[in-house]
């Protein structure tokens, strides 16, 4: 009892921080600096390890699914099985985890120390409202670099994958490449763009709200930062799955 | 537990309370049967006192006893379960953080570690509500300056707080505190792990403020030697504008200093240093003795 007594309080802070978030975008001040340089750091700072992971996941569903294909004699189609699993569901969550590990614990720790330092509540004191001067900025830098993230991360993978296919397998990279044209279709693209941004409020959110709530000095911001990853990569996962549906639903209603 | 201490009341130091209100306008700050508790845990438990215009009030007591939670309600920083904060004559018990920010405005806050953004320099933390409010560059730097001086300082405007020793910290605090020239400046025990000289350093600043810039301030502190120089020394400036600091007695007598104590969130003495060194109770004596 006590328990989802704490999960429903929880739920109510996050939502209640969420408002406040929001509020401060459409009554000054606003903190454009500080968002750019958030972008900055986010954004940008993650590219690198994003680009990473992408390329060798791409390369490595071909490598797995290559020999199935084969088999089955439809080994054209390499390009489409990547493409479509990369930007329908690895590349918005995996991207997403890899933010959550990256930004998500540097944020939560970064907040977290302030608050043991007493740094908010000094803000506070000098007449600047936290949630509008830190949580603001960061969640609207996760919201616009997180969906360019996994743009990258998507096209890093498949090029990935056209490289495994090349030069292990020996596919011919045009027939790739066609293979990977013809089989996304816009609605996968919009799907795959909407995702990344509702993980980005989730990361944004979660690590913030950890941050600012920490207690019990430095155990504390460990104890915050270890929470905000594992908090904000769980509810990426489940989110994925409910996004998926509704999105599977909504396209299938639409176009299909 | 019963006390054998006079509750005293804030008109005490006064004859007549008219001339509270008289002589000094509204008081700074005020708290009116002030009540908080954390879960089943009271922390303030029906706190009433009032801190005059240009007075210091110490607030002493041991850890746990509620005195930075004292701070944090003025500050808006917490919100009472019942009673009544007036700061300048405003009642802002129910005031939300928007409206808080006015009020705070007004207020300078050194907190006990310092409190300094870590990702600022000391001018830019310094400088930090004035650029909040976007006033012009040139001004900025001067009240910097100016702030920075007054703490004595200046050498050090262009280094990060992580190369400043621990008593610097607390000097920067002050002057991030004092600009925008607030009438009201709160101390959360601003010498706390800081070696004898610096602290006198640090109570020195408080006693400058309070007997050459006619601040309001709340002092907390749990360390006797800030009792013993806040409540026995005064600051005056001669002739060519250098701040003496001078004991009490050879000329003046200090009116302007009080003493609360808090115990487990009661108030079980408020009065003169002299009453409080008077009492008979065991566990200010204790407190008193450092046992």
């Amino acid at each position: 009892m006590n328990f989802i007594a704490k999960f429903l309080s929880g739920v109510q802070e996050i939502t209640f921080l969420l408002w406040r978030s929001v509020k401060g975008l459409w009554k000054g001040p606003r903190y454009f600096k500080e968002t750019i340089a958030q972008m900055d750091s986010i954004g940008v700072g993650s590219l690198g390890i994003v680009s990473l992971t992408g390329f060798f996941t791409g390369g490595v569903l071909v490598l797995q699914a290559f020999p199935t294909l084969e088999y089955y004699g439809a080994q054209s189609s390499a390009g489409q099985s990547v493409a479509t699993s990369l930007i329908r569901e690895l590349g918005p969550v995996l991207t997403a985890l890899m933010v959550a590990g990256r930004v998500g614990s540097a944020i939560s720790a970064e907040l977290g120390s302030m608050v043991v330092s007493q740094q908010i509540d000094a803000m506070r004191a000098l007449g600047t409202s936290p949630v509008r001067k830190l949580v603001t900025p960061r969640i609207i830098a996760l919201l616009i670099t997180l969906p360019l993230l996994t743009f990258s991360a998507d096209l890093v993978g498949i090029a990935g994958g056209g490289l495994v296919a090349k030069q292990i397998y020996g596919l011919d990279t045009n027939l790739y490449i066609q293979s990977a044209k013809f089989g996304i279709a816009m609605t996968d693209i919009i799907g795959g763009m909407v995702k990344p941004i509702i993980f980005g409020g989730i990361i944004g959110l979660v690590s913030c709200y950890k941050g600012l709530n920490t207690k019990g000095g430095t155990v504390g911001v460990g104890r915050s930062t270890t929470s905000a990853v594992v908090t904000s990569s769980v509810n990426i996962i489940i989110a994925d799955f409910f996004l998926s549906k509704i999105l599977q639903s909504l396209f299938s209603a639409t176009i299909f | 537990m019963t006390l054998d201490i006079e509750v005293v009341h804030h008109h005490h130091a006064y004859e007549t309370g008219e001339t509270l209100v008289g002589e000094f306008g509204l008081p700074a700050i005020e708290f009116r049967n002030v009540e908080l508790a954390f879960d089943d845990q009271v922390i303030l438990d029906n706190i009433s006192f009032t801190v005059r215009r240009g007075e210091t009030k110490i607030v002493l007591g041991g850890s746990g006893s509620g005195k930075s939670t004292i701070i944090n309600l003025i500050l808006g920083l917490l919100k009472p379960d019942a009673g009544t904060i007036l700061i300048d004559g405003e009642d802002v018990t129910d005031f939300d953080d928007q409206e808080m920010m006015r009020i705070r405005k007004n207020i300078g806050m050194v907190f006990q570690e310092g409190a300094l953004f870590d990702s600022l320099s000391v001018y830019e933390n310094v400088a930090y509500r004035l650029h909040e409010e976007k006033v012009d560059e040139e001004e900025v730097e001067h009240e910097v300056v100016r702030m920075l001086q007054f703490v004595n300082l200046e050498d050090a405007i262009d280094k990060m707080p992580s190369e400043l020793s621990g008593g610097m910290r607390r000097r920067v605090g002050i002057a991030r505190a004092l600009v925008g020239n607030p009438s009201i400046v709160l101390f959360d025990e601003p010498t706390a792990g800081l070696d004898p000289p610096t602290a006198r350093t640090i109570c020195e600043l408080a006693i400058k403020l309070r007997d050459l810039e006619d601040v309001s301030s709340i002092f907390v502190t749990h360390e006797m030697n800030n009792l013993e120089y806040l409540s026995s020394e005064y600051a005056t400036l001669d002739r060519v504008g250098e701040v003496h600091f001078e004991l009490e007695g050879e000329r003046l007598c200090l009116l302007n200093t009080e003493v609360i104590m808090l115990k487990q969130g009661d108030i079980i003495f408020s009065g003169k240093d002299e009453q409080l060194r008077q009492t008979e109770d065991p566990y200010i004596r204790r407190f008193l003795r450092g046992k």
